[in-house]
């Protein structure tokens, strides 16, 4: 009799054959790629600097993962990151000296709150009022931005109050801070999703939310509920991103994240059309595009072509997600040794 | 009645869909001066035969003949060009256009390069004028009622010159004097010599109106009548594609059924008084005991399942309340209906009923869960015990309970459902055509399987579109028609005519 969770690791392969990849080609083509030192204490190398760059997008990948599932998305998280940034900035101040404006405990919580609240406000919009979720996250993806450039008055605000670097830039135990985030956020996830029913009740709704609510299940919530989540999530990367650059830029903060996110879910092995969702899998696709990052600038390609490059291996481990896509591969050797 | 040579004549028309033969060999005649109603159920191919008419679908085979001319109308315009114009169900105007407007779209009359109104309000109250409506055509569309609606919709089609009107469920949302409004008009059409193609689902009205009858059933023609010449109970038989004498037995069967609800003591699990909603289902009382199999039965499309989805709360109703197990419940929704202690398999299983791409144990638990709410998950051992026990006891034909349901044959989901809100343990158990497209075998099954549940004391409501299953399942059968409940039979009453005849006589 297959287990109960055979499934669920049989979908994670595609991924981990293609970080595999990457990796290996790293191995032969670049010097030192998996080179790493000990540094005051610190890993320093290659493979820390993918963990460390990734983790803003994995953050955003864990709350997308769900909404995802419901056969949903969410845009807005890259504004909201930016969001975010300007309420910690905004609450922090930018005193030279380094004096919080407010105590620090106290931005952090208002910044992931405000966060929050954004994905209350797209939450009730897809869930209460029946927009479709593109639709509905495209006005914060819009208005998120300028809501940070409010905040920041349109400008770049530096922040001096060190202890907050520690989200972006500190170290525990000789590992980045960030990925004990990470870390902590996907087992929180995953215990809340996998030890209660809500993971269930998010995949049925994403597979039909008509049948769905014919079972009892209270689908709008489960909706609301993903989206505030996403929102949430948003925000902790928000802090992160802004710690790594110890700087809130309403028009740049976490631009064009969302994209990295969703590819990240997708890559992972969870459908756009809902159901099944692997939170594992959106993280090995976070770090399949950090990856690919890292490698294309190891590489020194050109930057004109660089996202060409990139396109180019999404595209291609894309492709061998894809079960027909496999299936007609695995059809036309069959033929050939027929032929043969 | 000009009886000599039809206006439209369509010989064997077939119509194959991917998978379905919607129409097969079908032939339709029409005259001049005549109203010609073509009846069946849902699913008959009535709308297939009016859209091959009007050029929306292509037939496969067989030929159309107006006027002694084949034709072969390729979209609705070509169709409206040749004489051939429809008015659908639903009002396809522009509401917040002036009626005037609406007539002369796409022709309105010019000068000098803008809209001549004056000429086009003109010509729009002479066209109204002509079918006996005065109104003021300078006033939006949605200003006046749904049947002025309709009838400007009729003078729109009829001022481009038409030979044949096709006036699809053109009554559904009228009421009474609207519908003898509109019947005033097409009897007045009627004298002028225009064909006149009607399609309904209400069976008074085709006597009222029609002049001759077309039954289609399954796609297959089943004959051509005068109205006069076809009673009632025959056109029921033929919609349903029996011939009446074949309905006689299943009274012994009654007698048993009778012998046995005298023997046991009635406690009521469900009571519903006056409940429904405006547009899907006139008020209706229910009373249902412990043990009892209630049938509901009537033809396709005559509110059965609407009764099924307000009882569940998928729709809110707007009138009447609910009493589950002598308790007074306010079901607003499936979760509030399920809390209850009702539970409802949908006729629709694939796109309401079975999550494809979950696991047979996901779909058999998922009620229970959500019974139970989100966060006291059932661990998974005890869900592998649920669904082995359930897949057992049903004879579930799957794998293992780790399958994916897409999987499983349709017979084999139905009872995946049937699982699904067992393991809830209902008092109250509603089945929409359980036995719908499942094989033989599997629906003896299921019909033992709710014989069985009701021996247990459930109280079950059955629904199908065989009189013979609702006869042999059920103590009390109510019958509906067009969307109310018309009447309610038991004991000796309950047999296949005594349905048909109910459903007939709307009483």
């Amino acid at each position: 009799m297959p287990s109960v969770r055979s499934s669920s690791q049989s979908k994670l392969v595609w991924p981990l054959a293609a970080l595999g990849c990457l990796l290996l080609f790293n191995f032969f083509f670049t010097p030192n790629f998996f080179h790493m030192e000990v540094k005051e204490g610190h890993l320093y190398g290659n493979l820390i600097d993918i963990l460390k760059n990734a983790a803003p997008i994995m953050l955003l990948a864990i709350g997308l993962t769900l909404v995802i599932a419901t056969k949903g998305i969410d845009i807005s998280v890259g504004s909201v990151v930016a969001i975010s940034a300007g309420v910690v900035a905004i609450l922090l101040g930018g005193d030279l000296a380094g004096q919080a404006k407010y105590p620090l405990a106290v931005a952090i919580v208002a910044a992931v709150l405000a966060s929050t609240a954004a994905g209350v406000w797209n939450g009730i919009l897809v869930s209460r009022i029946g927009l479709q979720p593109i639709i509905a996250t495209l006005i914060l993806f819009v208005a998120g931005r300028g809501i940070a450039m409010v905040l920041t008055n349109a400008m770049v605000v530096w922040l001096y109050v060190k202890p907050f670097a520690i989200f972006g830039q500190g170290y525990l135990l000789g590992l980045p801070f960030s990925i004990y985030l990470v870390a902590g956020l996907l087992l929180l996830t995953a215990l809340v999703t996998r030890r209660t029913a809500i993971g269930l009740f998010i995949e049925s709704v994403g597979i039909n939310p008509v049948a769905a609510r014919f079972s009892g299940i209270n689908a709008k919530n489960i909706l609301l509920g993903v989206y505030i989540f996403s929102g949430f999530c948003a925000g902790v990367s928000g802090l992160v991103v802004c710690s790594t650059v110890m700087s809130a830029d309403g028009n740049n903060a976490g631009n064009l994240y969302e994209l990295d996110a969703i590819l990240a879910v997708v890559l992972g092995g969870t459908s756009l059309n809902g159901g099944k969702f692997y939170l594992l899998g959106s993280m090995i696709g976070a770090l399949i595009i950090q990856t690919l990052t890292t490698t294309i600038y190891a590489f020194n390609v050109a930057p004109e072509i660089s996202q060409v490059v990139k396109a180019l291996v999404v595209y291609g481990v894309s492709l061998l997600q894809s079960e027909t896509f496999r299936r007609r591969i695995a059809g036309v050797f069959v033929k050939g040794r027929a032929v043969a | 009645m000009p009886e000599d040579v039809p206006v439209l004549e369509m010989r064997k028309i077939s119509k194959v869909f991917p998978g379905v033969k919607a129409l097969s060999g079908v032939d339709f005649r029409l005259f001049r001066g005549e109203v010609h109603a073509v009846m069946g159920q849902n699913g008959a191919g009535k709308s297939t035969l009016v859209k091959v008419l009007t050029g929306v679908h292509k037939h496969d085979a067989g030929e159309i003949l107006l006027e002694g001319r084949a034709i072969r109308p390729d979209s609705p315009f070509a169709a409206q060009k040749l004489g051939i114009s429809t008015v659908y169900q639903e009002i396809n105007l522009c509401p917040n256009l002036s009626v005037a407007e609406n007539m002369f779209i796409g022709r309105q009359p010019m000068r000098l390069g803008s809209i001549h109104w004056r000429e086009l309000n003109r010509k729009a109250e002479e066209a109204l004028a002509r079918l006996n409506i005065s109104i003021d055509v300078t006033q939006a569309l949605s200003s006046y009622s749904i049947a002025i609606q309709q009838m400007v919709a009729i003078a729109r089609v009829l001022d481009v010159s038409s030979k044949i009107l096709i006036l699809d469920e053109p009554t559904s949302s009228l009421d009474e004097n609207e519908v003898e409004r509109l019947f005033g008009l097409v009897r007045t059409l009627r004298t002028r010599g225009l064909a006149i193609l009607f399609i309904t689902h209400f069976l008074d009205q085709v006597y009222r109106i029609s002049d001759r009858i077309t039954v289609l059933q399954n796609g297959l023609f089943c004959g051509e009548y005068k109205t006069a010449e076809l009673p009632k109970l025959e056109l029921i038989a033929k919609m349903l594609g029996k011939e009446l004498s074949e309905f006689s037995y299943a009274t012994e069967h009654a007698a048993k059924k009778k012998e046995a609800a005298t023997s046991r003591q009635p406690t009521s699990v469900l009571r519903v008084r006056q409940l429904g909603l405006r547009g899907s289902i006139a008020p209706f009382d229910l009373d249902l005991s412990e043990g009892e199999v209630l049938g509901l039965a009537g033809l396709l499309g005559s509110g059965r399942t609407e009764m099924a989805k307000l009882i569940f709360g998928i729709d809110s109703a707007n009138q009447g309340e609910v009493e589950v197990k002598g308790k007074k419940a306010d079901i607003d929704s499936p979760r509030a209906a399920m809390m209850a202690g009702l539970a409802f398999c949908s006729e629709d299983r694939k796109n309401e009923g079975v999550l494809g791409e979950l696991t047979v144990r996901e779909n058999i638990i998922l009620a229970l869960q959500a019974r139970r709410g989100m966060l006291k998950f059932i661990p998974l051992k005890k869900q592998l015990e649920i669904a082995d026990k359930l897949i057992e006891s049903l004879t579930i034909k799957t794998p293992s309970a780790e399958n994916q349901a897409l999987q499983l044959s349709g017979g084999n989901l139905q009872k995946v459902m049937l699982a699904r809100w067992l393991a809830t343990s209902p008092a109250v158990l509603i089945l929409d055509e359980p036995t719908r497209g499942i094989d033989v075998g599997a629906k003896l099954e299921i019909m033992e399987l709710i014989l069985n549940l009701s021996r247990q004391g459930m109280g079950v409501i059955f629904i199908s579109s065989e009189f013979e299953e609702v006869v042999r399942c059920s103590d009390r059968i109510a019958v509906l028609r067009d969307h109310a409940k018309v009447g309610e039979l038991s004991g000796q009453e309950l047999d296949e005519r005594k349905i048909m005849r109910t459903i007939a006589e709307g009483r």
